[in-house]
């Protein structure tokens, strides 16, 4: 029951989102094959405009293209000199998205969370206050210049990173690390920030509960008040928003992945915008769509590790 | 425990040569400072426990009943709080000591079980865990041994199947259940003294009966000393071997239970007894027979604090203070109160009193019989003919 409810919210919205996507390409401008094969003949051109259904209505094209995607089959990337599958250059460049984004979510919990524990715990003193201007202060930031500044500094004046491209960690996992660890950094800067605070009004909360009192009086340590006890409880509103925030998170991985010429999805989504890759297009965001609502769903399960209360509620 | 120390400057406890009392408070003073500025919550408070003993603490919302158990524990929060005066625990001053320092007492050697057993339990956390973590900590027990002895525990809290309850969470339990868990958590490391603030406050009647019975039963084996806070004086009237009743951060009066209850001198402690709920009102009900509100810790009235409430107020009592002193007849007993109750020379204050009060609420009778009462507005209960004797 539970699984078939998601499962129809997933096509809804996969529906909904590239629907709207291949709106705004509609909405460009031009004949496409201009920009897809601009070196090509008028009977090339024509022909690609026969295999678009350029000439039909959108209802049509976007139909088409709905049944394709629903049985697997991802369109063509067009070039002048060869039609690639769209699923071969997606298979490369997923996995690089996924592994970027995740590395930025770790970074960004594992500074986040005992940021935010302490000082929710230390509420008010110097180490909070400095804690939460830092905060904002990285707040400020916006990611493509943070990404500029790391790529000059540490990239470029004292050579430590790489700056641009990619290995994919099978290749070479030093070179892999060399090339992730400042677009990561860059992506995980402002997500540090918003889930420290978060965590730390939540914790606040936590700590007065009577709870935390009676684990006090039983002499407990502090730190296993803090995170074994106030932790968890806590920590609800924090997955939430880390599960939401993934939308955040794909649209600064594509700006992310643009200044560190990553290729990665965003790189990839950014240049079928530019080449006008209308199958390419709606395909990919139907992949981010359905990812998103995976993270989504698994979100969900991950609320009923976290609080055993949401477990039975579920069951009844 | 360990070899007592000694504490030097200070006399030995009277009356008992050797062996110091469980537990010596002194001179106890909590301030918080707040927006307003400073409230005292507790305010020179000084009371004794011996092992085996159980000592009722009595006093409505906000009488500092809570801020006492915790002033003594050492529990409330370093920031804001300013406390001054001597606990004295197996004759070892321990007002002073540090945190790391009270984790070797609490869980330990003292305890605490608290009002609310909804929230008093980690609600993600299966139980035994809240049991056996204590058990590790304290007595260094293996994972296994620890396990044994929470079931054992819960078995003596008397929870029914304990080996499966260890492994559930508290919101499957009721809250009898759970404040028998919590009971459970408290007793695990076998503490000397324990502290139940309002235990059976947030329970049903019959509950209620069922918990302060398990408490006395485990008092019994374990020959720990029990300081029973409580809003409801009749919950301690069986229970407690002493009774101190707190208004305003207070002791205002303090008796062995049988004395306090034959004659109660504080006017504050007859308007207690009056609020004693009875069996027949609904669980839960907030008593509303104490006129009036307590008084503000920040700005406390001048003279005696329950003046401004006090049925048998003086001119007196706005100027001076009373302070706690022992009765002439009964040391043991103490009261602060310049009027007390049952003294001769006011006795004809208290009749006058009585009297202008019945004169000022006798009219509504001698009015009603004039008016007369439609069939529907008559009571089923045919109403007795002098009604002002149920005043
Ligand atoms: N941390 C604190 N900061 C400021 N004021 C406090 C704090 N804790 C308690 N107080 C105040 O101290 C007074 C005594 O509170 P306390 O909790 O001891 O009352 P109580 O007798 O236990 O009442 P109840 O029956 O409601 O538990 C109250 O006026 C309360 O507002
Ligand atoms: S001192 Fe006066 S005001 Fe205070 S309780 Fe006694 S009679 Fe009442
Ligand atoms: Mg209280």
């Amino acid at each position: 029951m539970f699984i078939l409810k998601k499962f129809g919210q997933l096509i809804v919205t996969v529906i909904l989102v590239t629907l709207f996507a291949s709106l705004l390409l509609e909405l460009l401008p031009g004949d496409p094959t201009e920009v897809l094969i601009p070196s090509g003949s008028d009977q090339q051109r024509e022909d690609l405009r026969q295999e678009l259904k350029l000439d039909q209505s959108f209802a049509v094209r976007y139909s088409t293209w709905l049944g394709n995607f629903a049985t697997g089959d991802m369109g063509n990337y067009y070039t002048v000199s060869s039609d690639r599958p769209v699923s071969d250059r997606l298979w490369q460049s997923l996995p690089v998205s996924l592994l970027l984004m995740f590395y930025a979510q770790m970074l960004a919990l594992f500074f986040a969370i005992p940021f935010g524990v302490l000082t929710a715990y230390r509420k008010g003193t110097w180490f909070d206050r400095t804690s939460n201007t830092a905060a904002f202060a990285m707040l400020a930031i916006p990611n493509f210049a943070l990404g500029f500044l790391l790529q000059y500094y540490l990239g470029v004046k004292l050579g430590w990173f790489k700056t641009g491209g990619y290995a994919s960690p099978s290749e070479s996992p030093i070179e892999h690390f060399q090339y992730m660890i400042l677009p990561t950094i860059t992506l995980a800067v402002g997500q540090i920030a918003i889930y420290m605070r978060l965590l730390r009004s939540d914790m606040i909360a936590t700590l007065q509960q009577d709870f935390i009192l009676m684990a006090k009086a039983k002499g407990l340590k502090s730190k296993r008040i803090l995170f074994r006890h106030a932790l968890r409880p806590s920590s609800l509103t924090l997955l939430t928003v880390a599960g939401l925030n993934i939308g955040t998170l794909i649209g600064g991985a594509l700006i992310v992945e643009v200044v560190f010429a990553l290729p990665g999805m965003g790189l990839m989504l950014f240049e079928a915008i530019g080449r006008r890759q209308i199958v390419a297009f709606q395909s990919m965001v139907a992949v981010i769509a359905i990812l998103y609502i995976l993270v989504n769903f698994a979100v969900d399960l991950l609320y009923t590790v976290l609080d055993p209360r949401i477990r039975n509620a579920n069951k009844s | 425990m360990s070899v007592q120390t000694p504490i030097s400057g200070l006399p030995t406890p009277s009356g008992t040569p050797g062996a110091p009392k469980l537990l010596e408070v002194r001179d106890i003073v909590t301030r918080f400072t707040t927006d307003r500025g400073s409230l005292t919550a507790v305010n020179g408070v000084s009371l004794s426990l011996e092992r085996g003993r159980t000592l009722g603490v009595v006093g409505e919302s906000g009488s500092g009943k809570s801020v006492l158990s915790r002033s003594i524990m050492g529990l409330l929060p370093r920031s804001n709080t300013e406390r001054s005066g001597q606990v004295i625990f197996e004759g070892k001053e321990i007002s002073g000591l540090n945190d790391s320092e009270y984790r070797e007492l609490w869980g330990d050697e003292m305890a605490m079980i608290f009002q609310d057993p909804m929230t008093a339990l980690n609600p993600v956390m299966k139980v035994g865990l809240q049991i056996t973590e204590s058990l590790r900590f304290h007595l260094n027990m293996s994972k296994s041994d620890a396990k044994d002895t929470a079931v054992a525990l819960l078995k003596a809290v008397k929870i029914p199947e304990p080996e499966k309850r260890f492994s559930s969470y508290p919101h499957e339990m009721s809250g009898g259940m759970r404040q028998r868990v919590v009971i459970a958590v408290a007793l695990a490391c076998g503490p000397k003294l324990l502290f139940a603030d309002e235990p059976t406050t947030a329970l049903d009647v019959t509950v209620q009966a069922q918990i302060l019975d398990l408490l006395a039963e485990q008092q019994r084996e374990r020959y720990m000393g029990i300081i029973l806070v409580t809003h409801d004086l009749g919950v301690v009237a069986g229970r407690a071997d002493e009774i101190a009743v707190m208004y305003a951060g207070q002791i205002v009066e303090q008796a062995p239970t049988a004395l306090l209850f034959s004659e109660m001198k504080m006017p504050y402690t007859e308007a207690l007894m009056a609020a004693i709920p009875k069996l027949t009102d609904a669980s839960h009900t907030r008593l509303a027979a104490i006129g009036g509100r307590p008084p503000d810790l920040v700005n406390p009235p001048k003279g005696c604090a329950f003046s401004p409430r006090c049925p048998y107020v003086q001119p007196r009592c706005h100027e001076e203070s009373p302070t706690l002193t022992p009765s002439p007849t009964a040391p043991e007993h103490l009261f602060a109160c310049f009027y007390p109750i049952g003294s001769p020379e006011t006795e004809e204050v208290r009749l006058r009193i009585a009297a202008q009060r019945l004169m000022a609420t006798a009219p509504e009778f001698v009015a009603a019989p004039a008016k007369t009462p439609t069939p529907a507005e008559q009571s089923p209960v045919p109403a007795p003919p002098e009604q002002t004797e149920g005043m």
